[in-house]
């Protein structure tokens, strides 16, 4: 007769504890909250879904969201482009690779935070190299009361803080393609645009995606660099979803709401990035079998 | 279609060349004739791929000129040489289907779209894969990609020469010959120049009119393939061409006469007194075994039998040398001893042959 053992189950225990207080405890204490109200001493009562429907039908979440993607795509097309038209012009072999490469990952190696006051000081019109340079030559410049100015500035930012990423990931992906293609296309006399379309594109496209991908959910959560450069304004022109969501939290304690406002946050990033991974998917699959 | 002149190249992939031994394409003088076929061969590394690149335009050479026709084309780009290349390894345009691959060439030069398609399916029948035509060109077998690729060298008709990069490393065995043939087939039929490398000696001299042999970034013979196999030019050529290749002896020639191994071996020829390291060159094909022990002494170590003939291994003073026996010849029980044909007997100086004193022997 077989003798039926539960005792390995035991040796899941250490992965559940792990996930539970990684991830499931701390969600669920989001869900708990975004069910809840309270008047403050720790005492809550059942709100059932209506925080969600307030955030649903609050004026100043779909503002944000708006002003949100606007940002997240401006910033990917910039960068995207940009990025490989820098992959394309750096040297492909010898002393100034390695240089390019420095230079180039040093923004990326600088805390969020240090990249906002860089910025942040870099654009004051009083003491600021570019808010000055810009003042004297003339240009109303002031990114502390201009909503297109905070706007220019905060983009400007960005790509110079992301762009390298890009670019990096865009280069890889050149260095790959074999000498014998760039022959056979000076063979079968290929202009440059035809190189770029037929050979380079195409092998760039996994790591353009991953790149994409990347900097669109890096950037749909950026927080701490326009927190520290224009603190949401002027007004709320620069307020996105992760600086709304601060002031609605920590600024005026509405635990509730900024709970069902994170969890649809959250859903929101996992929607678009369920969409991008299934279109750079099928585009493989296309390409495979076709 | 052009006659391609190499005047006085040489080429190193270093900045500053000091000595010989820095230059992959060692000094080189030579006319690749309008029309013919050629086949480079040579051991890997021999500088066959970069003198390619070189007439392609890929490279530029460190020294020398080379011209197309009367043109000076030394520096002249790629795209101005009208040349077509096929690679050692399949390059194709993933995204494009086979059809947009094979017209690529011609639409780069602004050919007419009825044209391209008749050059297209012409090209697709060679090759058999019109049925493919409107696939895509991602995800095919690599035979497939690379039949592409000698597709594309070959859908222009007015190329000045089509230069293959032993093109048919990744191709099945009998796709091989079939591709091969029809290569041949083209050749005759349109007479482009052709150039053809390859270490194989097989497809060097089944493909070409005449063959160029490489060796360490020289070109140390051109000839008929008949002349590769009877008159070697270099002990290269001798041991590089030919299965089993040729049996080489260091010797003491005098005249007609060679001491091998303190034995002493008629030439057939006088070759007068050539001093340096002297060697006799005689194919397996020319070794006749002896059995009354008149010759160089040697022992049968083993007998090799292929078929349409047997190959045998002897040992004559410590050297293992091959003989070639037809296959309905027994094998004698008492070889003591080898006997050279003078027909098949060639002299070696320096690893260059010596030319007999008084003329070739007509053959």
């Amino acid at each position: 007769m077989k003798t039926v053992n539960q005792k390995a189950w035991f040796l899941v225990l250490p992965v559940l504890v792990l996930v539970a207080f990684s991830a499931v405890i701390p969600l669920m204490t989001v869900v708990n909250y975004s069910v809840q109200d309270t008047f403050g001493n720790n005492v809550f009562f059942w709100a059932g879904l209506d925080w969600f429907r307030d955030t649903l039908e609050s004026e100043r979440m779909w503002a944000s969201l708006g002003r949100q993607l606007v940002f997240s795509f401006t910033i990917l097309v910039i960068e995207v482009v940009l990025g490989v038209i820098v992959a394309l012009n750096m040297p492909k072999r010898g002393f100034w690779v390695s240089f390019c490469l420095v230079t180039m990952s040093l923004p990326l190696l600088i805390p969020w935070n240090v990249v906002g006051t860089i910025w942040q000081i870099f654009g004051r019109v009083d003491i600021g190299l570019l808010g000055y340079t810009l003042g004297q030559l003339g240009i109303d410049y002031n990114y502390t009361q201009d909503a297109g100015d905070a706007w220019f500035t905060l983009i400007l930012m960005d790509v110079w803080h992301w762009t390298s990423l890009v670019a990096l990931l865009a280069y890889a992906g050149l260095k790959s393609i074999p000498d014998a293609y760039y022959q056979a296309a000076k063979i079968d006399q290929a202009s440059r645009w035809k190189v770029f379309r037929y050979i380079e594109l195409p092998k760039m496209r996994g790591v353009l995606l991953i790149a994409i991908l990347l900097r669109f959910m890096d950037s749909f959560m950026i927080y701490t660099e326009p927190f520290v450069v224009t603190g949401g304004g002027p007004g709320s022109s620069t307020n996105f979803l992760s600086i709304d969501l601060v002031k609605i939290a920590l600024g005026q304690m509405d635990l509730g709401p900024a709970a069902a406002y994170s969890i649809m946050y959250f859903l929101v990033i996992l929607l678009i990035s369920w969409v991008f991974y299934t279109v750079m998917t099928n585009l493989d699959r296309e390409g495979g079998t076709r | 279609m052009a006659k391609i002149t190499l005047d006085d190249l040489a080429h190193s992939y270093l900045p500053d060349p000091q000595g010989e031994d820095d230059y992959a394409l060692k000094e080189l003088n030579h006319v690749w004739e309008d029309g013919s076929a050629y086949a480079l061969l040579g051991a890997s590394g021999c500088g066959k791929t970069t003198l390619l690149n070189i007439i392609s335009g890929l490279l530029t050479p460190s020294r020398g000129r080379i011209l197309f026709n009367d043109a000076d084309v030394t520096h002249a780009p790629t795209t101005e040489r009208n040349i077509a290349q096929v690679f050692q390894f399949p390059v194709v345009y993933d995204t494009m289907t086979v059809r947009d691959n094979l017209a690529f060439p011609l639409r780069n030069r602004g050919a007419s779209e009825s044209y391209v398609a008749e050059r297209v399916a012409a090209i697709a029948r060679m090759i058999g894969m019109e049925a493919e035509l409107g696939r895509r060109a991602q995800g095919l077998t690599a035979d497939a990609k690379q039949k592409i690729s000698l597709g594309r060298g070959m859908v222009r008709e007015d190329v000045n020469a089509l230069l293959f990069d032993e093109p048919l490393t990744v191709i099945d065995p009998h796709m091989k010959w079939e591709l091969r043939t029809q290569l041949k087939a083209l050749h005759h039929e349109f007479g482009h120049t052709m150039i053809y490398v390859t270490h194989d000696q097989t497809e060097a001299l089944t493909f070409a009119d005449r063959v160029a042999v490489m060796h360490e970034g020289r070109v140390v013979q051109i000839g008929t393939p008949s002349e590769l196999f009877e008159r070697p030019e270099h002990t290269f050529v001798g041991y590089f061409i030919g299965s089993p290749g040729m049996n080489l002896f260091e010797a003491e020639v005098r005249g007609d006469r060679a001491v091998i191994a303190g034995a002493e071996v008629p030439l057939g020829q006088s070759y007068g007194r050539p001093t340096g390291r002297v060697e006799v060159g005689v194919r397996p094909e020319y070794v006749r075994l002896a059995g009354d022990g008149a010759g160089l002494p040697a022992a049968i170590r083993r007998v090799e039998d292929v078929g349409r003939h047997k190959i045998i291994r002897l040992d004559v003073g410590g050297r293992n040398v091959s003989a070639i026996l037809d296959e309905g010849t027994p094998v004698p029980a008492d070889a003591g001893a080898i006997r050279f044909e003078p027909a098949g007997v060639n002299v070696y100086e320096n690893g260059w042959r010596v030319k007999p004193q008084d003329g070739e022997r007509a053959r």
